[in-house]
């Protein structure tokens, strides 16, 4: 289990607990924290699970596949430290992750 | 003006039902949902069932589209083994299986679609299976495994999903097709071609151009497709992946507009103005082609159901997305967005050969849809040129060497 803030392009702050082996995608669709679109249910399909990770956890969260970086080309405004939430597996490592959501996912 | 506090009341809790819920809630609807599902569990993802899922990569925890405890904790009245009999539109209520009436301000019919019977002799033979639900997809898995044999009727994308997993599983898998190519409602030719060679090279077997006339067992259980030609095929199970149904019969005996599937507008309303429905149930506006079709996929419900919401709690209207699909098979992905319609060119981008390329349809110099294996770029790019009818440049297009930011004309 891994405590994980996600906050809402207007600040709002959503903090849940999310199991591990989950992913940082599943754990906002399945607490219903809004911003995370997630069309495709994590088949790294869609890139509407765009979120920016915490400077702090950049190194933790892991590298992007060439797929993740694919699809994250054509997302919108994409930043160094865009990731696309599906592609983060939650480990126990994560326990306080941060991450931010975009304005849109479209 | 929308009133927060009315009472919705959700017939189905499929993926686009659940997500109805949750996106009620998210914007900001207070009162009361009452979510009605035919089967025993909650809200799930369906799509994994033929891929993750069958292979044994996701589990069922994977697959709930929330935390259990999350309709409880907001209001939502989980109603599961239940179904709506009957809907009385003047009075305003449902009627359920449980024999019980409950009475709705907003209605949202999300009953989705059922699996295509063959109707054939011993189609209710043991082991002739279908895979629409969890339940569907347990038995499928409890049939696969290393050496077993599975026939696969229909080669659209339930049945070349589950050839790909049940090859992963050591199943021998034989696809019967009653057209000249698979994929022939739902794909193009080059993507067909494609798909059956590489399926092919994987070892599954086809048999296109078939007719199936009898399903044929052994002590209740099946051991053989026969086909028109009279030709018997030795199986363990039969998969039948032939389409889907609209669930639209409560809709159509309370004489909402119904052809194939509910009609709705563009804000996913039926001809009831209290009544929405979306999902795999509806015929919906397509205002980018200009017509009206029934879409079967993930992201259509997804749509209509944040819509619908949104109109409940008196948002602001959302802009048409442009539909799209996925399929995973092997080491594959296919990502569709848009729909051939009125298409006079198609164009190849990239290299089969390779596992890599994309199929435009080009109406003039404006991309009607693409078909995307392994190639995110043509996907992403294609699909917001679709949406803006931008228009690109055909020779640029047709150059992989060029990027797919450039190809606007």
């Amino acid at each position: 289990m891994a405590k994980i803030t996600y906050i809402e392009h207007d600040g709002t702050e959503h903090t849940v607990d999310v199991k591990t082996g989950l992913s940082v995608m599943e754990g906002a669709i399945k607490h219903n924290v809004p911003g995370i679109d997630a069309d495709c249910g994590g088949a790294c399909a869609c890139a509407t699970c765009h979120v920016y990770v915490d400077s702090a956890w950049e190194d933790k969260t892991g590298e992007k596949s060439a797929m993740e970086e694919s699809m994250l080309d054509f997302a919108e405004n994409v930043e160094p430290n865009s990731r696309l939430s599906c592609q983060i597996k939650v480990t126990d490592d994560l326990d306080g992750l941060v991450v931010r959501l975009p304005e849109s996912q479209h | 003006m929308s009133d927060l506090n009315a009472k919705v009341v959700i017939v189905g809790a499929g993926h686009g039902g659940g997500a109805m819920a949750a996106f009620l809630r998210q914007a900001g609807h207070t009162g009361p949902i009452v979510l009605i599902g035919e089967e025993p569990i909650p809200p799930y993802q369906r799509p994994p069932l033929s891929k993750a899922w069958l292979k044994g990569e996701a589990d069922a925890d994977s697959l709930a589209l929330k935390e259990p405890s999350w309709y409880a904790e907001n209001g939502c009245d989980l109603r599961l083994g239940v179904t709506a009999t009957g809907l009385n539109r003047g009075a305003k209520t449902v009627t359920l299986s449980t024999g019980e009436t409950i009475g709705y301000d907003w209605l949202v019919i999300a009953t989705g679609a059922r699996a295509r019977k063959l109707p054939i002799p011993g189609a209710d033979l043991d082991g002739v299976l279908e895979l629409r639900t969890a339940a569907d997809a347990e038995r499928l898995k409890a049939a696969l495994g290393e050496g077993k044999r599975l026939a696969i009727v229909g080669g659209g994308y339930v049945g070349l999903e589950a050839a790909a997993s049940a090859r992963a599983l050591g199943a021998h898998a034989l696809v019967l097709e009653r057209e000249s190519r698979i994929l022939a409602r739902v794909a193009c030719e080059q993507l067909s071609d494609f798909f059956t060679r590489y399926h092919q090279d994987k070892g599954v077997a086809f048999e296109l151009g078939v007719e199936i006339t009898a399903f044929e067992g052994e002590g209740g259980k099946i051991a053989r497709v026969r086909l028109a030609d009279g030709r018997a095929v030795a199986c363990d199970a039969a998969l039948v992946g032939i389409g889907a149904i609209p669930n639209d019969d409560i809709a159509r005996d309370a004489g909402l507009d119904c052809v194939n599937g509910v009609v709705v507008d563009l804000d996913a309303r039926t001809s009831d103005p209290d009544i929405f429905a979306i999902g795999d149930v509806t015929h919906r506006p397509l205002p980018l082609y200009d017509r009206q079709f029934r879409l079967e996929s993930v992201p259509n419900a997804l749509e209509q159901a944040k819509v619908a919401a949104g109109v409940i709690a008196g948002k602001p209207p959302l802009t048409p997305e442009v539909p799209w699909f996925w399929s995973d098979q092997y080491d594959l992905k296919l990502q569709i967005a848009g729909m051939p319609f009125d298409a006079d060119t198609i164009l190849v981008r990239g290299d089969p050969a390779a596992a890599k390329f994309a199929v435009f349809h080009l109406k003039g110099d404006q991309i009607q849809a693409v078909e995307a294996v392994n190639s995110p770029p043509e996907f992403m790019m294609g699909k917001q040129l679709i949406g803006n009818r931008k228009a690109i440049s055909r020779e640029k297009l047709a150059d992989s060497t060029i990027s797919m930011k450039e190809v606007v004309a």
